[in-house]
C-alpha cells in the first residue's frame, strides 16, 4: 500500500507528464507553472476518485493546495 | 447636483478624503467604527446614485433587494439538511441572479427605453459578486451570511462602480479583523503609493492618450474611409496603439484608486493589473490583465465546466475539452461586454489565441531540444503578445464598426 504522499505524487506525475514533480514536497505547484487550470481540475477529479472525497471547485483555495504536503493535508482533512 | 462617477472628479476625492478621515483615525487606534462606516457608505452612494438622476439609486435599491431575496432563500435551502444539493435549484438561483443584468445588456439591442430603467452604474460588478456568493453557498464555502455583512460586501463603495471583484470569504477576513498598527501603517503607505500612481496613470497618461491624442488619430483614420481597401491606413495602426494605451492607463488608474481607498479602510482588495504588456504569451496576459475578472471567469466558469465534463466523461480528449472551455469562457465574456458584433468577435479572437497558444506550447514541449530559448526569443514573445493584444483592443474599441459600417 502506497502512502498518501506517494499516491498524490504519482497522480501529479500522471497529469503533468513530468517525472520530477514532488521531488520537493514544498515546491509551489502553481507559482512554478506546473499546474494550470486544466491540470488542476484533472488532479482534483482524480483525487476524488482515488480517495473518495468531495472537493468543491470554488472552495478550492489555491493557497491551500499549492504543494504536495498541503494537498496531502487537505485530503486527510476531507477523508 | 449631478451624479458623480467615482474617482472622476476632484469633488469626489474631496468628499472621499473628508469621509475617510474618521475611519483612518479609528483604524490607527485599533478601532472600526461600524456605524460610521455605514453612514459614510450611505453618503458616498447618495453622491454617486442620487444626484440629478436618482432613478439610478432607485434601481440600485430594488436590485439589492432582489439579489438579497435570491441569495438568502438559496442559503436557507442549503442550510436545511433534509434538502439535497439540487443542481436545478442552484442553476435557477444563478439564472435569476443574472436576469437584471441580462435585461440591461439586451437594452441596446431591443431599443426599449423601459428596460434601461433597471440599469445603474456598476450593475455588472454587483452581479459578479452575487453569483460568486451563490456558487460558494452551493459548495459550502459560505455557510452563513448576516444581512449587514451582505450589504457591506455588496455595497463596499471603493469598488462599487467597476471592481476589482473581491470574494465574500476573503473580504470577510479583512473586515472582521483589525490590522495591527504596523500592518495598518504599511497599508497606508502602500495605499498612498497606489493613489499617487493612479493619479499619474488616469489623469496624466490616460488623459494624454484618451483625451488629447485619441480624437486626433480617430479623425485621421476615419478620413481613409472608402479611400483605401477596408479603410486601412497607418493612422488606423496609430489608433490601435493609442487606444490600447488609453484603455490600460485609464482602467489601471481607476483600479489603483479602488485598491488604495480599500487599503485606507483596512481592506486588501486584490489588484487588477500586473504589468500586462510584459506578458510572454496570451495565457500569461490573462493572468495579468483585469485579473479579478479573468480569475472570476476561470474559477466560476472554466474550471466548473472542465470539472463537469471530466466527471461526466462527456469528452475524452483533454485538448478538445480545454478548447471548448476557452470558447465558452470568452464568448460569455464577449456577450457580457455588450451585444455588438465587435465584442463577440473580440471574445472569439481571444479564444482562438488561447487555443493556438496551447497548441504551440504542446509543440514546444515535444521539440524542446530543437527550439531555441533565450532572451531574444523572450523579447520576440513579448512583442508578439503585445501586438496580438493591441489588435484585440482595436476590435474591442468598436472603431472598426465606425470605419466600415
Amino acid at each position: 500500500m502506497d502512502t498518501k504522499e506517494e499516491k498524490i505524487i504519482s497522480i501529479l506525475q500522471d497529469v503533468t507528464g513530468l517525472d520530477n514533480v514532488g521531488s520537493n514536497p514544498d515546491e509551489d505547484l502553481f507559482a512554478d507553472g506546473i499546474l494550470d487550470s486544466m491540470a488542476t481540475v484533472e488532479v482534483l477529479v482524480t483525487l476524488q476518485d482515488e480517495f473518495g472525497i468531495q472537493v468543491p471547485v470554488s472552495e478550492f483555495d489555491r493557497s491551500q493546495w499549492s504543494t504536495v504536503n498541503k494537498i496531502s493535508a487537505r485530503v486527510a482533512e476531507l477523508e | 447636483m449631478h451624479n458623480i462617477t467615482p474617482y472622476s472628479s476632484p469633488a469626489y476625492f474631496i468628499y472621499l478624503t473628508v469621509l475617510l478621515l474618521p475611519i483612518m483615525v479609528g483604524l490607527f487606534f485599533g478601532k472600526r467604527f461600524r456605524w460610521y462606516e455605514s453612514i459614510a457608505t450611505l453618503i458616498i452612494l447618495s453622491i454617486t446614485f442620487f444626484g440629478d438622476k436618482s432613478l439610478q439609486g432607485v434601481s440600485l435599491i430594488f436590485y439589492i433587494l432582489f439579489e438579497m431575496l435570491i441569495i438568502f432563500s438559496y442559503l436557507k435551502y442549503r442550510r436545511n439538511e433534509n434538502n439535497k444539493n439540487s443542481f436545478w435549484i442552484f442553476t435557477s438561483a444563478v439564472i435569476l441572479a443574472i436576469v437584471p443584468l441580462v435585461f440591461v445588456k439586451l437594452d441596446p439591442l431591443l431599443k426599449n427605453a423601459t428596460i434601461s430603467l433597471f440599469g445603474f452604474l456598476g450593475i455588472s460588478y454587483l452581479t459578479f459578486k452575487s453569483v460568486e456568493m451563490i456558487m460558494e453557498i452551493r459548495d459550502g464555502a459560505i455557510k452563513e451570511i448576516k444581512v449587514t455583512d451582505f450589504l457591506r460586501f455588496i455595497l463596499f463603495f471603493p469598488t462599487i462602480s467597476s471592481g476589482p471583484i473581491d470574494r465574500f470569504p476573503r473580504f470577510q477576513k479583512d473586515v472582521l479583523n483589525i490590522p495591527s498598527r504596523d500592518k495598518y501603517m504599511e497599508m497606508l503607505k502602500g495605499g498612498t503609493n497606489k493613489l499617487m500612481l493612479g493619479l499619474v496613470y488616469k489623469f496624466i497618461i490616460g488623459y494624454f492618450f484618451g483625451t488629447l491624442l485619441l480624437p486626433k488619430v480617430s479623425i485621421l483614420a476615419l478620413s481613409y474611409r472608402g479611400e483605401t481597401p477596408l479603410g486601412l491606413s497607418w493612422a488606423l495602426v496609430a489608433y490601435m496603439y493609442v487606444y490600447s494605451m488609453y484603455l490600460f492607463f485609464d482602467f489601471a488608474g481607476y483600479s489603483l484608486f479602488a485598491v488604495a481607498i480599500s487599503n485606507f479602510m483596512g481592506v486588501n482588495t486584490p489588484m487588477n493589473f500586473k504589468r500586462p504588456f510584459q506578458s510572454v504569451n496570451i495565457k500569461d496576459f490573462w493572468n495579468r490583465w483585469h485579473i479579478t475578472l479573468s480569475f472570476w471567469f476561470r474559477d466560476f466558469i472554466y474550471m466548473r465546466l472542465m470539472f463537469f465534463m471530466m466527471k461526466k466523461k462527456l469528452i475524452k480528449s483533454r485538448i478538445t475539452m480545454a478548447n471548448i472551455g476557452y470558447i465558452t469562457l470568452f464568448l460569455i465574456m464577449g456577450f457580457w461586454h455588450g451585444e455588438t458584433w465587435y465584442y463577440i468577435v473580440y471574445g472569439i479572437f481571444h479564444a482562438t489565441a488561447m487555443i493556438t497558444n496551447d497548441a504551440w506550447l504542446r509543440y514546444k514541449k515535444k521539440h524542446r531540444k530543437q527550439i531555441p530559448s533565450n532572451k531574444f526569443t523572450k523579447a520576440f514573445a513579448i512583442v508578439l503578445t503585445f501586438h496580438v493584444v493591441c489588435f484585440s483592443f482595436l476590435i474591442f474599441s468598436g472603431f472598426l464598426d465606425k470605419l466600415w459600417f
